[in-house]
């Protein structure tokens, strides 16, 4: 009997205005809706799901910091064999297809549902400043860095000087994204998106412009793994999962022991690919965590999808744009398509519907592998999992 | 001396004698007694090294800007009047690395590499900022 681990069912919450919830939304009937959606996708009930992962900002302080347990009351779920609510920034959800990975192979339990919620620009809940000068933020707090965008355009100079990449590589990057976007009906930004434009987008820490830096949006989102033996008798095309990593270096940028080079990226992605038995040559599309562009650029170099230094001539003229030779971020990322404090739920949402096929205009070619890639923190945790839609 | 509006840092014990120093006009930084390897807060040693071997020693001030932003946008209202200012990393000649300001009149002459000099900004009768100015 195969417990190899595979995707039955995704669901990403409706949005309108821009990234704003429907009217009577709230972060738990949100995130109560993507749960069932993707349950019903898969043909499972609540009553099949025996293990929880969620990660969120809300309800803190207060019952958000046990949010495993709050979801579990709140669904109904019955006596689950596995919790887990690890937060390590946006790329949690990742960590948690990983985690959930390993508990469904062991047998621990079958049917993992993996949650996230958020009504962060309903509620106005983001700005540049206000975080606690704690720990070992007391410096650069207190110095008025904007947060998190200031810690990422730090990397962004370092790598600029590093490796003679500039201000246009991180356009090209937007305006792909951009062009992804404008294929899916879901996303909060469609308008076509040029070169000059970014480049010319408000200065907020330089050198990102507004056009650099991820939206500020509600959304919310479900995925749901089982075993293959399980999926036999569904009806969703289950996408396997081939392998996992995860990582940390840092909680501070100042601490980040290289910031033009991604190192944590570099060991989740080399554990992920190892245990699928694959290499980054053989990945067809990426999703990976674009809180700013330049999130973008040191992935794609840490995962080995061109040499370190060189994304500059990976992402020019728009080769990952739709038509180009390397679909990445196909939903229009966090930079177009939402981005509710938390994307990395997306990645999976995404990658498993561009695997199974038929989205239309804004399906890439001839794809047998993904590899999804989250950031948390500032370029802080890393995780990565390797998806397929072929049994290994 | 007018109220300080910024964010003030939570001191800990940990940090304490950094706050300490530059109250008293001098830059601490923390080294391994075992490697001699010099750091600032963070809690990174040599595997293997016990951090209780560690000590506090004055740093020269003398350092190079290891990256930086120029902050368009504040951190927060109390920032604004600042804008554009510019926060860095800097590389200290010690080797450890430190996040600070930079304050100058002119924040696109700022780079990497560039060297910068510590001095003491005294924000109230109980805060005390190490920045760093252009050398």
């Amino acid at each position: 009997m195969s417990r190899q681990p595979v995707i039955v069912g995704v669901s990403d919450a409706p949005t309108e205005n821009r990234g704003r919830a429907l009217p009577g939304t709230h972060v738990l009937n949100m995130q109560r809706d993507c749960a069932l959606e993707a349950l019903a996708e898969a043909g499972l009930t609540m009553a099949d799901v025996d293990g929880v992962a969620v990660a969120g900002m809300w309800g803190m302080p207060g019952p958000g910091a046990m949010q495993p347990n709050l979801l579990t009351e709140y669904l109904g779920i019955r006596m689950p064999k596995y919790l887990d609510g690890s937060n390590v920034g946006g790329s949690a959800f990742v960590l948690h297809a990983g985690h959930a990975y390993e508990m469904i192979k062991a047998g621990v339990c079958d049917t993992v549902l993996i949650l996230y919620g958020s009504m962060q620009k309903s509620q106005a809940a983001r700005s540049l400043g206000g975080r606690p000068a704690l720990f070992s933020n007391q410096f650069d707090m207190t110095a008025g860095l904007p947060s998190p965008a200031g810690a990422y355009a730090m990397a962004a100079n370092r790598h600029f000087h590093d490796y003679g990449s500039n201000r246009e590589t991180l356009a090209e990057i937007a305006v792909a994204t951009r062009s992804w976007a404008s294929l899916n009906p879901a996303a909060a930004f469609r308008d076509p998106l040029t070169i000059d434009e970014v480049l010319s987008s408000p200065p907020i820490v330089d050198p990102l412009g507004r056009q650099d830096c991820c939206l500020v949006t509600d959304g919310g989102g479900a995925v749901v793994m089982t075993t293959e033996e399980r999926a036999k008798d569904l009806k969703a095309k289950p996408i396997y999962v081939l392998g996992h990593g995860e990582s940390a270096s840092h909680s501070n940028i100042n601490y980040m022991p290289d910031m033009s080079r991604l190192e944590v990226a570099e060991h989740s992605s080399s554990r992920a690919y190892s245990m699928a038995g694959l290499k980054a040559s053989d990945m067809d599309m990426a999703m990976i965590y674009d809180s700013f562009t330049i999130t973008v650029l040191l992935t794609m170099e840490a995962l080995g999808l061109c040499p370190r230094g060189e994304g500059k001539d990976f992402v020019k003229g728009q080769r990952t744009a739709p038509g180009g030779e390397f679909p990445m971020n196909t939903n229009g990322g966090g930079l177009s398509y939402c981005h509710p404090g938390m994307y990395g739920i997306f990645l999976l949402i995404e990658a498993t519907r561009q695997l199974r096929g038929g989205l239309g205009e804004r399906q890439a070619p001839n794809l047998t592998t993904a590899v999804c890639h989250g950031t948390g923190g500032v370029l802080s945790s890393g995780a990565t999992v390797v998806l397929s839609n072929e049994k290994p | 001396m007018t109220e300080y509006k910024k964010i003030v840092p939570s001191i800990d014990p940990d940090s304490a004698p950094y706050w300490e120093g530059a109250k008293n006009q001098k830059l601490m930084i923390q080294r391994c007694r075992k490697t001699g390897q010099t750091f600032l807060y963070s809690r990174q040693l040599v595997p293997g090294v016990d951090d209780r071997q560690v000590e506090w020693i004055e740093a020269s001030g003398a350092g190079v800007v290891y990256s930086y932003t120029v902050a368009r946008r504040p951190a927060g209202a109390a920032f604004e009047q600042d804008c554009p200012y510019v926060i860095a990393s800097i590389t200290l000649a010690e080797g450890a690395r430190i996040m600070t300001n930079i304050v100058t009149d002119d924040v696109d002459a700022v780079k990497i590499g560039m060297p910068v000099t510590v001095f003491f900004d005294k924000v109230s009768e109980d805060l005390t900022i190490p920045k760093f100015r252009p050398a």
